[in-house]
């Protein structure tokens, strides 16, 4: 995973509360067997008309305005539903390093973190002000300190938001969480001595 | 079984027994998983991450694989075969056999006698059992928490984390107590029990949360209503869901294939019988329902947290007083063309699907053959029923259940997750309706275009005769 110290980018808003997985990337794009290319399948059935290949001119990902963007604001609960790390393949390779929203998923939040996209929090003030300026100037943009856990809004105005301390490492350093858990192999092994299995699939 | 003399609740005791190194200020939990479910569509990209660091799976011993996402569920061919149409999951599904060939995991082919939906496979052979840590890539992994297991659905990567490691890093999410009080009227199942906590909660509810169902309607469920009600625990937004094992459980365990053999059944019985919870420990919520009061529940928008009592009436936008949720309503409602304060008893439907992860096991299959024998699917309906597990598939016909289906015009299919998720071709046309017993009513799912209202099997049935949505209550 490459280093996710600073994000400085434009801003793009799709202000729907509970945007789940299967909207993110339809499940018909999941029959891939690598991460490449699913830039494209993002938000998908939102982006094209019913053809599957005409743009949707309605839709904001559409607008050559917004062209680039790389930092989503997102409605409540943003990435609920299924389990599948395509969402955040997708995000990513549709050009996004940051999701803003008031609300993760779980899971989403997870797998997001593990492939240095940024899940950032705020409160519903800030969102509703992020929503009006993408609307307002698509110009707009926002700077991420990932170490401070800080956003700076273009007048300014700096938020926190919360990041736990082992992703927040994990970014910073481009570590992925495999090779952590792979040194603990001594107490993995102590914790199965401890611990007899309780069932065996190849019996 | 108290920790220090402090209560536990049962997910606690899970969590606290699975503990390889404890939470701290600068790292999550290391927890140990006991059992890890992989399938063909989540499973490719974790296991080129093993190639390319040149890592083995570690305990191939407490992973076991099967087939059910994109495999079709049209019937064998002559050869005893079931094609795979489409060329990209026919590599996925050959990528899967290879990878699970070459890491020595066991796996369920398409065309095995035990193939199925993984959620359906891990509880019908004796896998999944009380106190265990159970993941698998997929998000109603809950399921298995009916048997008082700690399961969660996990993203790819941890796929990977977990295949080479047999651990996780999780950090401790917080407990809520779903309490059901009572006893349902007839009529009523588990999946209007969940589908009524969801409508309640709403769909980001339980996040951060892991629930434990209790109360009377709970223990009063069978195993099969119990995994139903714990599958959809994601839909509210929590990613495990947990039911304390009682004589329920162990009655359904005993005698599956992985279950505890008789030499150490009593020390199992023993371990089980100490993880309820104890009286006194806390819950972080709380929530109560009265099951006297719950009546078929269905959904009419594009979450599961957008449901109704079957004989309500569609929320109107304008009277919700929170901004955001007008939005969402009106968006919904757009999508499945729908009026607000129209009811949806009588809405016209094309497509009845029996199936999924939540309700394709064979007590699922056994109340909807009882409700159709001797009546007939509507002219106008393609009704579908699509089985949890060949065992499944093969119970249900030394039954007779699946010429009931037939007699009443409905498909008998092939075991897999179908049209929940219709990635295999078994799919709605846009613009159609559909009453549904899978999970998620998102746009979408079935199918590009398609609509989806969420019930139970018995309501799924009642609507496939009719040919509208209707009230099974009224036809029983």
């Amino acid at each position: 995973m490459e280093k996710v110290k600073h994000i400085q980018g434009t801003i793009v808003a799709i202000p729907v509360n509970d945007i789940d997985t299967d909207q993110i990337i339809p499940a018909r794009f999941l029959k891939v067997t690598d991460k490449d290319g699913l830039g494209k399948a993002a938000f998908c059935d939102w982006r094209y008309l019913d053809d599957g290949s005409t743009p949707n001119p309605d839709f904001i990902l559409n607008n050559p305005a917004y062209a680039g963007a790389s930092v989503l604001i997102a409605g409540n609960n943003f990435g609920c539903g299924s389990s599948r790390e395509h969402a955040p393949w997708a995000l990513i390779g549709a050009g996004f390093k940051a999701v803003i929203s008031t609300e993760f998923a779980d899971i989403f939040r997870n797998n997001a973190l593990k492939n240095g996209l940024l899940p950032i929090i705020v409160d519903e003030e800030t969102q509703e002000q992020l929503f009006s300026l993408a609307d307002e100037d698509p110009s707009t943009s926002v700077s991420v300190d990932v170490d401070a856990q800080r956003l700076t809004l273009p007048d300014g105005r700096q938020i926190q938001f919360p990041l736990d301390g082992f992703s927040k490492y994990c970014l910073l350093n481009g570590v992925d969480q495999l090779g952590y858990l792979l040194n603990l192999d001594d107490e993995v092994r102590d914790y199965e001595a401890r611990n007899p299995q309780r069932v065996a699939t190849t019996a | 079984m108290t920790n220090n003399g402090r209560p536990r609740t049962l997910f606690e005791k899970v969590w606290d027994a699975h503990t390889v190194r404890d939470q701290s200020e600068d790292s999550p939990a290391v927890l140990y998983i006991d059992l890890h479910l992989v399938h063909e569509v989540t499973s490719p990209q974790a296991f080129s991450m093993l190639r390319e660091r040149g890592l083995r799976v570690r305990r191939p011993d407490l992973t076991i694989g099967t087939m059910d996402h994109s495999t079709p569920t049209t019937p064998r061919n002559e050869l005893g075969i079931i094609p795979v149409a489409d060329a990209m999951a026919a590599k996925q599904l050959d990528t899967f056999t290879q990878n699970c060939g070459d890491f020595g995991i066991p796996m369920y082919a398409l065309g095995d006698e035990h193939q199925g939906i993984v959620h359906v496979i891990g509880p019908e052979k004796g896998l999944t059992q009380p106190g265990m840590t159970i993941v698998c890539g997929d998000s109603h992994t809950s399921t298995h928490g009916a048997f008082g297991a700690l399961a969660f659905g996990i993203g790819t990567s941890e796929v990977g984390h977990v295949l080479a490691t047999q651990t996780l890093l999780q950090n401790k999410p917080k407990t809520m107590a779903v309490n059901v009080e009572g006893k349902l009227e007839e009529g009523v199942t588990a999946k209007d029990i969940i589908l009524a906590i969801i409508a309640r909660i709403g769909i980001g509810g339980g996040t951060g949360h892991v629930f434990e169902y209790r109360g009377e309607a709970i223990r009063g469920l069978s195993m099969e209503g119990r995994m139903t009600v714990c599958n959809m625990s994601i839909e509210g937004g929590a990613r495990a869901g947990m039911i304390a094992p009682d004589d329920t459980t162990f009655e359904y365990i005993s005698g599956r294939k992985y279950a505890p053999s008789s030499a150490d059944w009593d020390a199992a019985l023993a371990d089980w019988g100490r993880l309820p919870t104890d009286d006194g420990a806390a819950y972080d919520q709380e929530i109560t329902l009265r099951a006297e009061e719950l009546i078929p529940m269905i959904t009419y928008g594009t979450n599961p947290g957008m449901g109704m009592p079957i004989t309500a009436a569609v929320p109107a936008p304008d009277e919700e007083r929170d901004y955001n949720k007008k939005i969402a309503l009106d968006k919904a409602l757009a999508y499945m063309d729908l009026q607000p304060g129209q009811q949806l008893l009588g809405k016209p439907i094309d497509v009845v699907f029996i199936g999924s992860c939540t309700n394709s096991r064979i007590s699922d299959l056994r109340q909807a053959a009882k409700f159709i024998e001797g009546r007939q699917v509507a002219e106008s309906v393609r009704m579908m029923v699509v089985p949890g597990s060949q065992q499944v598939k093969r119970q249900a016909e030394s039954e007779g259940l699946d010429a009931v289906f037939r007699a009443a015009g409905a498909e008998w299919r092939e075991a897999g997750c179908s049209m929940c998720i219709a990635m295999n071709g078994d799919q709605l046309e846009p613009g159609q309706y559909a009453v549904s017993t899978s999970n998620r009513n998102f746009e979408g799912r079935q199918g590009k275009g398609g609509r989806t209202f969420l019930a139970s099997p018995l309501t799924a049935a009642a609507s496939a005769v009719a040919g509208v949505v209707s009230d099974p209550r009224a036809m029983l």
